[in-house]
């Protein structure tokens, strides 16, 4: 079919904000393996979640059918997504609500913060929201004088310790609860001095912190986990009731979604209904579930407001291999299961979106090619545990290939398509993006000079005596300059021999009978030590 | 270009180009409505078993006593629902008194106090409940349902005279029915009508009594949706408001309603 041509970049521009990491994975989750605590509070955490899916998973005798369905239905919807977008703007916007496009995270932020002034409040409370994390609006607010309040438990510990959420569903998953103690006497103005570690009497210290906020919050923001185009309804699926609080009671409520939470019908929310509180909680229904459609007169929110945000999701989307990412409902079922994440932890992966999903997630949006998330593809061992627990049967091990791939090409200067992030100063004729070879480039190219023709071999094998003189007396050397560096980091490399298997059986076909030896060299080291015929006879023994 | 013109067209330009199979685990739900241009791919390439296609597939290992209506009726009902896409259980099949014991039972596992009545036995349950409580109603609350004896701790509510929320928060508790409760996840829907009331009343007082009549029970999740108007303000509660933040241990009781006792009337 012909493409018309409507003046854009052929892929679309990347997002920002919170979903590019600072320092490579390899480097952050070192410095995360050694905190011990961590790990243990981690461990905890994401086997007894685990073992509560898999209990109340195992309850509902159509599972597979759910999944199957959850993700047939986040099929269509991605292939049908301008026709519902528009559709989900004409329903919300028929019942009262207004509608927002954002292309980018300062976009969302803007429009947002043009909101809360036009209302007049300089509080507002939050209800927990990966969007808005993704976009870092707390902290656009707060420079800009406006203060955002979490209310979710674990994001309100998050917010009071001054740190970062490392899980989506459990953000202070890295926290234990004396730990939590600590950041609530420290931080928490008016708290009971007395206050102890049980988890009981945390949470009521923070409904007694939040209860006003509640009651005289003018301004509410929230993510959403759906958008039903069928009849502009959002979602917001909770335990605490923090959510219904900041849904129900303020007069103006703003939601943030991602272009990639619309469904089509309100029918298709009997399946995602079934399919997230079992998969993120691991219980049969989450507490509580708000649904609301524009503005409802005399109750609730009559100022209701909906930002649709793309930051990356459409760059994700052209991405024909990635696009199932976008199917992602947030449950975290695949970093419960996740042995890298589970040592590492979710500030590891740098993004608002750790762990397995994080790994793919992160990248197509900020681009594959982008430099700051490209090892995030690598963070995984492939054991395709996440494929199995996700709900909406993300091939996650696959993506994660493929995005290596596409890595070692943006690398190595054969970017898969042309006008990429690089702009057009990177094009040549041929409109393949090209960068400086690699030492990676430079070594590849010189093996593959010298592997072509035996003479140059044999000419290079000349100088294995020189790399011999490389290791100590112990026959090992321990450090490889350049590109190597890498792999001796944690490796020895045994001594490189005196004399090549080449040269040798060169010279033992001129000198010795044929075939004599042959077993020995097989499996000996040429020039070891071992005559011939010594090794021959050992060596045939032992293999009969 | 305004961002929603630039952001639909960079949508249809990311679907645009078909050259070439899509990567999916699941084949793609059937012919509805399709974009122009989207790409119309089989399942990906990889070949998995678990990528197999969507099997209109009956239920597999039922549930004990749960018969299972016929598969795909539901999604044969809807229009635009594709070929393969409903295989999952759309009716539970149960009757009334298995359909009260499971929801009795999720109810409880959810720390909720749970009472079985007599429509005769509802206003005297009702008032154990609440004796020497001040409450507040909606207005459409069936006046039966209070004991006279209750006028004088009871405040009405309504869209149209509605109770501040400062007010609300004195209050210790409410009194609402409800439209739809679903057995097998312990899930008690308000869908805003007159004998439920706004969304605030059965939020901010502490202790939410609510009443389930026993022929708005229904087994399964599909079931519940199928009753209801997504239109209305809806809330779904499975349970007083608990957390699972510290360390993965629920607490029931946070920022709702702390006890939430369900009286079911049959």
């Amino acid at each position: 079919m012909t493409t018309v041509n409507l003046g854009l970049p052929a892929v679309p521009p990347r997002g920002f904000g919170n979903i590019s990491a600072t320092e490579p994975f390899p480097k952050a989750a070192h410095r995360e393996l050694g905190n011990a605590q961590l790990r243990a509070n981690l461990g905890h955490a994401t086997h007894t979640i685990r073992d509560k899916r898999l209990r109340v998973v195992s309850e509902l005798p159509d599972w597979e059918a759910l999944r199957d369905a959850g993700s047939a239905i986040k099929t269509d919807a991605m292939s049908r997504l301008p026709e519902l977008l528009v559709q989900f703007e004409e329903q919300f916007t028929a019942r009262g609500g207004t509608v927002h496009w954002a292309r980018d995270a300062a976009e969302a932020n803007a429009i947002v913060e043009r909101l809360v002034r036009a209302t007049g409040s300089q509080d507002v409370v939050k209800v927990k929201s990966m969007a808005t994390q993704e976009i870092g609006l707390n902290e656009y607010l707060e420079e800009r004088g406006i203060s955002a309040f979490e209310t979710d438990l674990a994001e309100l510990i998050v917010q009071l310790g001054h740190d970062k959420p490392s899980h989506i569903l459990v953000p202070a998953i890295h926290k234990n609860r004396t730990e939590i103690r600590d950041i609530f006497l420290q931080e928490m103005p008016d708290v009971d001095p007395e206050l102890t570690d049980e988890p009981r009497r945390l949470a009521m210290a923070a409904r007694a912190h939040l209860r006003k906020k509640f009651l005289s919050a003018k301004v509410a923001i929230s993510g959403a986990n759906f958008g039903i185009a069928e009849t502009g309804t959002l979602g917001v699926v909770e335990s605490e009731g923090n959510g219904r609080m900041c849904l129900t009671l303020p007069e103006t409520l703003i939601t943030v979604m991602g272009i990639e939470k619309v469904l089509p019908r309100a029918q298709d929310l009997e399946v995602f209904m079934q399919l997230l509180p079992r998969s993120s909680t691991g219980e049969r229904m989450n507490p509580y579930t708000s649904l609301w459609t524009g503005a409802t007169s005399g109750d609730g929110p009559q100022n209701v407001h909906v930002v649709l945000l793309d930051n990356g999701r459409t760059r994700a989307l052209a991405d024909r291999h990635g696009r199932s990412a976008l199917h992602c409902i947030r449950c975290s079922a695949c970093m419960n299961v996740c042995p890298v994440y589970e040592r590492t932890g979710g500030h590891a992966y740098g993004s608002t979106y750790p762990g397995p999903i994080g790994a793919i997630l992160s990248p197509l949006l900020t681009g594959v090619e982008a430099e700051e998330n490209s090892s995030l593809p690598y963070a995984s061992s492939l054991c395709g545990a996440c494929f199995d627990a996700c709900p909406v049967k993300i091939n996650i091990p696959e993506i994660l290939v493929y995005l290596r791939g596409e890595d070692v090409e943006a690398k190595h200067g054969r970017g898969r398509a042309a006008g990429e992030a690089g702009g057009a100063s990177d094009l040549k004729g041929n409109g393949r993006r090209r960068s400086l070879p690699t030492q990676m480039d430079v070594a590849l190219g010189a093996a593959s000079w010298a592997l072509s023709s035996g003479d140059r071999l044999g000419l290079l094998e000349k100088g294995l005596p020189v790399a011999r003189a490389l290791a100590g007396r112990d026959g090992k050397i321990s450090r490889l300059p350049g590109l190597a560096a890498g792999w001796t980091q944690s490796r020895d490399v045994p001594a490189p021999p005196s004399e090549s298997f080449r040269s040798w059986w060169k010279k033992r076909a001129t000198g010795g009978a044929p075939g004599e030896g042959d077993g020995a060299r097989r499996g000996g080291a040429p020039g070891g030590g071992a005559a011939p015929g010594e090794g021959d006879g050992a060596r045939r023994g032992g293999a009969e | 270009m305004s961002a929603r013109e630039e952001i639909l067209a960079r949508v249809r330009e990311a679907l645009g180009d078909d050259s070439q199979p899509v990567t999916q685990s699941v084949a793609p739900s059937g012919p509805q409505g399709r974009a122009e241009g989207a790409p119309v791919a089989p399942s990906g390439p990889q070949g998995r078993a678990e990528g197999a296609p969507v099997a209109p597939s009956g239920p597999r290992g039922r549930a004990e006593g749960a018969p299972v209506a016929p598969s795909g009726l539901q999604g044969a009902a809807s229009p635009t629902a594709g070929a393969g896409e409903r295989g999952y259980r759309t009716a539970s099949g149960l009757d009334e008194d298995a359909l009260v014991e499971l929801l009795v039972d999720r109810l409880v596992d959810y720390k909720a106090r749970v009472e079985v009545v007599g429509p005769d036995a509802l206003a005297g349950a009702i008032r154990t409940r609440l004796e020497g409580k001040r409450f507040v109603v909606p207005e459409g609350l069936p006046s039966e349902w209070l004991d006279p004896s209750l006028a004088g701790v009871t405040v009405t509510d309504s869209r149209e005279a509605p109770i501040g929320v400062e007010r609300l928060d004195e209050l210790d508790g409410v009194v609402t029915s409800s439209a739809v409760s679903i057995a097998e996840t312990g899930t008690i829907i308000l869908d805003g009508s007159p004998d439920q009331g706004r969304r605030a009343i059965s939020l901010v007082p502490d202790h939410h009594v609510c009443v389930v009549p026993v022929e708005t029970i229904v087994g399964i999740v599909p079931e519940g949706f199928a009753r209801l108007d997504t239109t209305r303000p809806l809330t779904l509660i499975s349970g007083p408001s608990a957390t699972s933040d510290i360390e993965l241990e629920r607490v029931e009781g946070v920022h709702g309603p702390r006890t939430l006792d369900v009286i079911i009337v049959r």
